[in-house]
């Protein structure tokens, strides 16, 4: 870079810029605090919900799956699974675990109680119920 | 070594080095449970291999981050570390608490390690990268308090240069947004919304100025060039990583319940973030161009050229090829990311801190560079690392093109576990580029324990090795 151009110019440029954008992602983020309850189905957040997604985080469910397509991409995602597979067939695929198919991916035994599997399914009723801006592409997720 | 109390940085990279070995076996065995799905399970199942591959990633990361900072601060404040042996204390107390955590996953059943940790009182647990017991993370807190008072009150009264203000700054992010990893809020799109302002403003943000500062200290070293130069150069590179990188957060924000202006800001500003990355490739090469001394530390000045063109293609490349909005759409969630993922962390964070150790290693142990064999082998560990991590790379990318397709592109999208299935191939050829890597890691490690002959210094700094 050229002599005229001083590493004082260029610090000046390093803390003004940064503070600039830092305070335009702090407004930004404001005005989606504002948005988000049109978007996030928050009407649907019960204390089985709640519930929900504890049993979700204390299993880490998010080692192998995705929700809304963050986590591991080593079994399917849940974000919409409420809406593709529907809460009977959610409740048995879990309670059926693991399949023991030789060399296939297993999934462990959680032994969830029956209130916690009906929590887990209120739970992906209400994000698949979230504004998305349409993801999933398709409902294979 | 200039100061005596930079030795507390030996054993934190010692450290890191031991836990990159641990990250990688795990690595290893997630691979192969990819395709043979039932690899080491129940003993082992995929989400625990997960996260010990990922948390001993961060673990080993932090430890290199404070070690360089430890070996480095002293000698651009001109002064000793504040406390040495406070950095010893929190050496181990780190240590011990990221061993236990580690087993903790590996021996109980992660909701046994939620009751026995209290998880119930403050959950925290469970989210991706910060699945950490609510009570490490708080040792993290207390840890990383300690370091900065430690690093901090050594530049405050010695002398303060770019580079370690540009670390200390870094360092100061990174220890003050992981505090959002103690915010887990029910409503899961403000959960994911500050989830993001750990891991995102970490990786694309604070961490890429703890990575260019610790750059251009190593340059100053071997080059030799003007510390004004280099320190310009830092500061520009910096300036664009956050001008781009904060806003570029916005690329996260596309499908997670966050309003569509987002699709704007985000694809806008991230699709800038690889210029920063582009202009430390420029820099590096520029400057080892223009040096003024030939160290006789040739490991340490590839890494350092390695390490930004790695990180300009990881980072750069591979995040710009999913980062526009309406790609991502498609992308968001396969093994596109797990492709990025992998080189943009390799090139820009394993580099940095494989620089910093081959910089400052053989100083740490008494001498200027390692002999020519040591060198030798840590080269040829260079590139069998840092090439088959490209095609580990590769691999993935092939196998999300064909994810994409199969899944969400096509007329007929497939469920995921048939269209996994049919991915088996290019897994199969990622599993073995792993193995290659490790190939790679334990001659990196051998590296550190060949004998030979002495590397002579001659006057000016400049080196030759004993013929």
């Amino acid at each position: 870079m050229s002599g005229s151009f001083t590493k004082s110019m260029a610090r000046n440029i390093f803390y003004g810029g940064s503070l600039f954008f830092v305070l335009l992602f702090l407004a930004l983020t404001f005005d989606t605090q504002e948005a988000i309850p049109h978007r996030d189905a928050h009407q649907m957040i019960t204390p089985q919900v709640a519930l929900g997604k504890k049993v979700w985080e204390e299993n880490d469910c998010i080692g192998c799956h995705t929700i809304l397509g963050e986590g591991a991409y080593f079994a399917p995602e849940l974000g919409n699974v409420y809406k593709r597979r529907g809460p009977a067939f959610i409740k048995a695929w879990i309670k059926s675990q693991p399949s023991g198919v030789h060399g296939r991916r297993q999934m462990p035994q959680f032994h969830l109680t029956d209130k916690e599997l009906d929590a887990l399914v209120a739970f992906f009723k209400y994000t698949s119920e979230i504004d998305t801006n349409h993801w999933p592409p398709n409902i294979q997720g | 070594m200039k100061y005596s109390s930079q030795a507390v940085a030996k054993p934190y990279f010692i450290a890191a080095v031991g836990l990159f070995v641990g990250q990688i076996l795990f690595g290893l065995i997630m691979g192969l449970q990819y395709v043979v799905g039932d690899f080491l399970f129940p003993a082992i199942p995929f989400n625990v291999a997960r996260m010990v591959h990922t948390n001993l990633l961060i673990v080993w990361l932090l430890f290199g981050f404070m070690g360089a900072a430890y070996y480095l601060v002293p000698e651009e404040a001109e002064r000793e570390l504040q406390s040495p042996r406070l950095a010893l204390a929190l050496f181990w107390i780190f240590l011990v608490a990221g061993v236990l955590t580690i087993l903790g996953y590996l021996l109980v059943p992660y909701a046994g390690l939620a009751k026995l940790t209290g998880n119930a009182i403050w959950p925290t647990m469970g989210r991706e990268f910060l699945e950490q017991p609510t009570i490490t993370k708080l040792g993290i807190v207390v840890v990383a308090l300690g370091f900065l008072f430690n690093i901090g009150m050594t530049i405050l009264r010695g002398r303060k240069t770019a580079v370690s203000l540009v670390l200390l700054i870094g360092l100061t992010g990174l220890a003050v947004l992981f505090l959002f990893s103690l915010y887990n809020p029910t409503n899961l799109v403000e959960d994911k919304f500050y989830w993001w302002w750990v891991v995102h403003l970490w990786v694309e943000g604070v961490w890429e100025l703890i990575l260019g500062s610790i750059l251009a200290f190593v340059l100053i070293k071997i080059t030799g060039v003007d510390r004004e130069v280099i320190e310009k150069w830092l500061y520009v590179i910096i300036a664009m990583t956050l001008i781009t990188g904060v806003i570029g957060t916005g690329h996260h924000y596309y499908w997670i319940g966050t309003p569509g202006y987002w699709k704007w800001w985000g694809s806008i500003f991230s699709a800038m973030e690889p210029i920063p990355f582009f202009m430390m490739t420029v820099f590096a090469f520029n400057m080892v161009n223009r040096r003024r001394r030939n160290h006789p530390n040739k490991a340490a000045t590839l890494w350092a050229l390695g390490c930004a063109v790695m990180a300009f293609l990881g980072a750069g490349v591979w995040g710009f090829l999913h980062t526009l909005a309406p790609v991502n759409y498609y992308t968001h969630g396969t093994q596109i990311t797990a492709a990025h993922g992998h080189m943009a962390f390799y090139g820009a964070y394993v580099m940095i801190v494989l620089t910093m150790i081959s910089y400052a290693m053989p100083q740490l142990r008494g001498r200027v560079a390692n002999n020519e064999r040591a060198q030798v082998l840590e080269m040829w560990s260079f590139w069998l690392m840092t090439v088959s991590m490209v095609f580990i790379t590769l691999f993935l990318t092939a196998a999300g093109i064909l994810q994409v397709w199969l899944q969400r592109y096509s007329e007929n999208p497939q469920p995921f576990m048939v269209v996994q299935e049919k991915l088996a191939l290019f897994y199969w050829m990622r599993e073995v580029a792993g193995l290659v890597f490790l190939l790679g890691l334990v001659l990196y490690v051998a590296s550190f324990f060949v004998q030979g002959e002495e590397v002579q210094v001659v006057e000016g700094g400049t080196a030759e090795a004993a013929a």
